[in-house]
């Protein structure tokens, strides 16, 4: 079991409540299919993700972004069992998806880029190491599955 | 994944908007990366002091952006280039490269806290790409 300080509860339950869902999700994702190109590979159904701009302004890119970001949402309201929490988005991701894990955290440094555009001056390196020991938590648990 | 002419132009607009910056930049950069892996603290065990803004690792943070700053200007020909950092880094320093890649990453988080419009996607591309390639460079003569 993940053990938490009260200043990283406090943190990540702050970050979350602050950060647009609708804005930081498909901007996160967005970044990703742009930054990692190879990450495309499992977007094909998605349309055109021909250059960055297409990218940014593709409504199914914004739609998965949101539905990435809610995802984050179920481990930071089970901070305590995230790896509980996450056994069938693990296995999802393993067999149905056939996601390679190492693109997890690629997703999770895209996600740390916005959300330090976001807060700016706030998101000190203490802010910063609680919210990348959350997202190796729901990494690690996201890859849990594999096999 | 070597850098196109759209990425060296990328690099150099991002670096003619940010570099003003360069030591606030790097002081930021090297204390985060304390904070966030402290396992890189190893390295300046020698520092009497490793609080965040001290002077060493205000002096620090500097140094690697002046190195920053120079591989800008050699972007044509890293190898080259750093060719004395890398023999630097490679015999007398010793770090170990995995390192480097720490120290980008919080490069970037600082860039895009402190310029979040002009670290758009695609300029991240271009500056990751980059700095992956400096640290290609920098380790290349350690074995």
């Amino acid at each position: 079991m993940v053990e938490w300080t009260d200043f990283e509860r406090d943190t990540i339950k702050d970050i979350f409540s602050r950060i647009k869902y609708d804005v930081v999700g498909p901007a996160a994702f967005a970044r990703c299919l742009v930054v990692y190109p190879w990450t495309q590979r499992y977007f094909g159904g998605f349309g055109n993700l021909d250059n960055a701009a297409a990218i940014k302004g593709n409504p199914m890119v914004s739609k998965h972004g949101t539905t990435i970001i809610q995802g984050l949402d179920r481990a930071v309201k089970n901070m305590d069992d995230i790896e509980n929490t996450y056994t069938e988005l693990s296995v999802l991701h393993s067999e149905k998806l056939h996601v390679d894990p190492d693109n997890f955290k690629l997703l999770a440094d895209c996600l740390t880029i916005v959300v330090a555009a976001q807060l700016g001056k706030e998101f000190t390196g203490e802010v910063q190491a609680a919210f990348q020991k959350f997202l190796a938590v729901v990494v690690s648990s996201l890859g849990r599955q594999y096999h | 994944m070597s850098l196109s002419d759209k990425d060296k132009s990328a690099v150099k607009a991002l670096w003619s908007k940010i570099n003003k910056s360069a030591d606030v930049i790097g002081d930021d950069a090297v204390s985060r990366m304390i904070v966030v892996y402290p396992q890189t603290k190893t390295y300046f065990a020698h520092w009497p002091d490793l609080t965040p803004g001290s002077i060493h690792i205000k002096a620090h943070g500097k140094k690697v952006m002046g190195g920053i700053a120079l591989a800008v200007s050699k972007i044509d020909d890293l190898k080259a280039g750093l060719s004395d950092l890398s023999e630097q880094h490679a015999f007398k320093l010793r770090v170990d490269p995995a390192n480097f890649k720490i120290l980008n990453h919080c490069i970037m988080v600082v860039i895009s806290s402190m310029f979040p419009k002009d670290f758009t996607p695609e300029a991240h591309v271009s500056l990751d790409k980059f700095l992956s390639a400096v640290a290609l460079a920098l380790a290349e003569k350690y074995r």
